[in-house]
């Protein structure tokens, strides 16, 4: 085995490696990890967070525009804390909501972010007010047998 | 001792723990001679050279090559003497995926400078002196067993060494290779001033070249001398060892029991 | 009765002991190479020579196995995720589990048979035909020149072997998922691409090569240098090198595992 092609397989090999770690990178990957840096962090309070996961996206108009860095319990009030990281590019009105939707029928769940319409902006450290927590799908049953029970009964006292 | 006294042990014992290997050794080989060491197998001459080469350390006594103490050495004063030590294995153990040129080659790119072209003449050179110049090219599986060894003392005397060992260099040769091989070790030893110890048990090639002989039985040197003194001996484990005779002070028999009594006779009654 | 009892007991004994002591043998020898490793940099043709035989020797196995390991977890994949009305899950299905688990994993553990073993009957061999011994009197450190050579060979090669196991085992469910099959090509890549995050997923598993390498090429070059020099003895250290680097392997990739991914939940 000369020197020369053993030089020219092995770069060859090394060559096609990376190719395959950069078709794993973009192809089938993708950067998703917004940077910290690039971040600011604010603060919202929920009565239930359902399922919603840490790392989980924070959509407005169904863009990606943060995720959520971690959820904590608050002993005070007895609320959920969610913390989300949002991307720097992108500025919330002050008393913008939100609301943890489930993508599908039985998809994973998201923050859901509406703006408002306040000329102040959020910024780092702030609190959104305005939280719509998650539906829970027993308490969603119940409501709709209730419902159907209270249909029922106002059927039958005619 | 004199001051052409290169390899010179003194009562060195040597042993793995409970089981002594050798006990109190006493051998020294000047300058231009060539040393045999005999003895029967398993009898420590191998460990001999490697106590010599450095690789193990005495129990007792003092190994000293070119009035250097070897087990004293550290890491870089060895590696240092080593280069000037040269050791032919029995095998020839050549570097299987590396071409004959390479092989001998091997030291000099390591332990040299020299530009390629350089390198390329003293190769040559040194195969030419073990008449092997036309192989350069092959690789160690093409070769033959003799053919292999004296590759390998080419490579052994790349770096012109003022010591070469040899570890059974006669082992398993036909009769012109063991002729090849003994006038080469002669041949070299004479031109270039070095000293030889050439451990072995092939007696008829050896006695034909050497100077010197130790006989080393049990542990000890039993007997010593030039080459005449060896072969006229009458201690009764040389003349065994000399004469290739099948029972004397090493028995033939492992020993064992009676043999009566092994194979369970009766010993018949008077 | 009693004196085979107590036989038994003290051989089961006197193994752990040889067994620990065998393990710091090997710890120091893992220093040693780590300590020698000048020599495997500074003249690097002797390290791009190993990836030659380690790396490069090995891709046939690598990338047909991840072909087949791909398309077999389109048809798999394909099948479960049907009666879950999921097909265009398919995507993720495939490349997580290449990319987490299977590129890793299993490339190592074909890494370990083919190059493993031939990395310990050679080294074996050379101690056995006294080749290492020569070079240490010739003044030529064995460890140096022989032994950290490779192990850097297997280090290097073991992620980009990995890597395209991977990449391979993707194009493997494609082709059976969408070409065969019929799965939607849009949502098989994006959705993929949705979900599978380079720092976590990828990143990891080319850790876990990255460990997984180490461990394998110190087991073989280990098994190798410490081999009785004799034929069964030679055989006996491939043997061992395959099963020792497998146990490791799936070791290994359960405590990565653990420690990689438990902040998903």
């Amino acid at each position: 085995m000369n020197r020369v092609l053993l030089d020219f397989w092995v770069g060859l090999f090394v060559i096609v490696g990376i190719g395959a770690l950069m078709f794993l990178a973009l192809k089938v990957g993708s950067m998703n990890s917004i940077k910290s840096a690039d971040t600011y962090e604010v603060s919202a309070y929920f009565d239930n967070i359902g399922g919603l996961k840490s790392r989980a996206p924070v959509k407005s108009a169904g863009v990606v525009v943060g995720r959520v860095a971690n959820i904590g319990f608050d002993s005070g009030n007895y609320e959920a804390k969610v913390m989300l990281k949002l991307d720097k590019r992108y500025t919330f009105p002050k008393d913008s909501s939100a609301s943890i939707m489930t993508s599908g029928l039985l998809g994973e769940q998201y923050v859901g972010l509406q703006p408002g319409g306040d000329s102040v902006k959020l910024k780092n450290g702030d609190k959104i007010q305005i939280t719509q927590s998650a539906v829970v799908l027993e308490n969603l049953i119940g409501q709709f047998l209730y419902n159907k029970g209270q249909d029922g009964a106002s059927n039958e006292s005619h | 001792m004199t001051n052409d006294t290169l390899v010179n042990i003194e009562n060195v014992s040597f042993g793995y723990n409970a089981r002594p290997v050798l006990k109190g050794i006493d051998l020294s080989a000047r300058r231009g001679q060539v040393v045999a060491i005999m003895g029967s197998s398993g009898c420590g001459k191998t460990t001999l050279l490697r106590l010599i080469g450095g690789q193990l350390k005495p129990n007792q006594g003092i190994v000293r090559v070119a009035g250097e103490v070897v087990s004293e050495l550290d890491q870089a004063s060895l590696y240092r003497l080593r280069r000037k030590m040269g050791m032919l294995f029995q095998f020839g153990a050549l570097f299987t995926d590396m071409s004959v040129f390479d092989n001998v080659a091997f030291q000099l790119r390591e332990h040299t400078e020299l530009p390629e072209d350089v390198i390329r003449d003293l190769v040559l050179m040194k195969l030419n002196a073990v008449g092997l110049r036309g192989a350069a090219g092959l690789m160690p599986s093409e070769l033959s067993g003799g053919m292999a060894r004296r590759v390998a003392l080419a490579r052994a005397i790349a770096l012109d060494p003022m010591l070469i060992m040899y570890d059974e260099p006669f082992a398993g040769l036909d009769p012109i290779s063991l002729g090849v091989t003994g006038n080469l070790i002669r041949r070299l030893t004479d031109t270039l001033g070095l000293t030889s110890l050439v451990v072995t048990h092939d007696v008829q090639e050896s006695l034909k070249i050497v100077d010197y002989v130790y006989f080393v039985s049990e542990g000890v040197v039993e007997a010593q001398g030039t080459a005449e003194e060896i072969r006229s001996s009458g201690l009764p484990f040389v003349h065994q060892f000399v004469h290739g005779e099948p029972d004397g002070p090493v028995p033939f028999h492992y020993p064992a029991l009676p043999y009566a009594e092994d194979l369970k006779l009766e010993v018949a009654r008077a | 009765m009693l004196k085979a009892l107590f036989g038994g007991v003290s051989s089961v004994g006197r193994q752990t002991v040889d067994g620990i002591w065998r393990i710091g043998y090997a710890t120091r020898f893992f220093f040693a190479i780590l300590l020698h490793s000048g020599t495997a940099f500074s003249r690097f043709g002797l390290t791009i020579r190993e990836i030659y035989f380690s790396g490069v020797l090995s891709l046939i196995i690598i990338l047909v196995s991840g072909l087949f390991v791909g398309m077999v977890l389109g048809l798999q994949g394909y099948e479960t995720l049907q009666t879950y009305g999921s097909e265009e899950a398919l995507g993720i299905l495939v490349a997580l589990s290449l990319v987490r688990e299977l590129g890793p994993v299993v490339a190592a553990l074909l890494f370990a048979s083919r190059a493993g073993s031939a990395i310990t009957a050679e080294i074996g061999l050379m101690k056995a035909t006294e080749q290492l011994t020569a070079m240490e009197m010739m003044a030529v450190d064995p460890i140096a020149r022989v032994v950290a050579p490779r192990f850097w060979a297997g280090v290097l090669s073991m992620p980009l072997l990995a890597a395209m196991f991977s990449a391979v085992g993707i194009m493997g469910g494609y082709l059976v998922g969408v070409v065969l099959i019929g799965v939607d090509e849009g949502s098989f890549w994006s959705q993929m691409q949705a979900k599978v995050d380079f720092n976590l997923d990828i990143m990891n598993g080319i850790i876990k090569s990255v460990v997984f390498g180490i461990a394998v090429t110190a087991i073989a070059l280990f098994e190798g240098y410490d081999a009785p020099p004799t034929a069964e003895g030679v055989s006996g250290a491939t043997t061992r090198t395959v099963v020792t680097s497998s146990l490791a392997i799936l070791a290994l990739d359960f405590m990565l595992t653990a420690f990689m991914f438990r902040g998903l939940n």
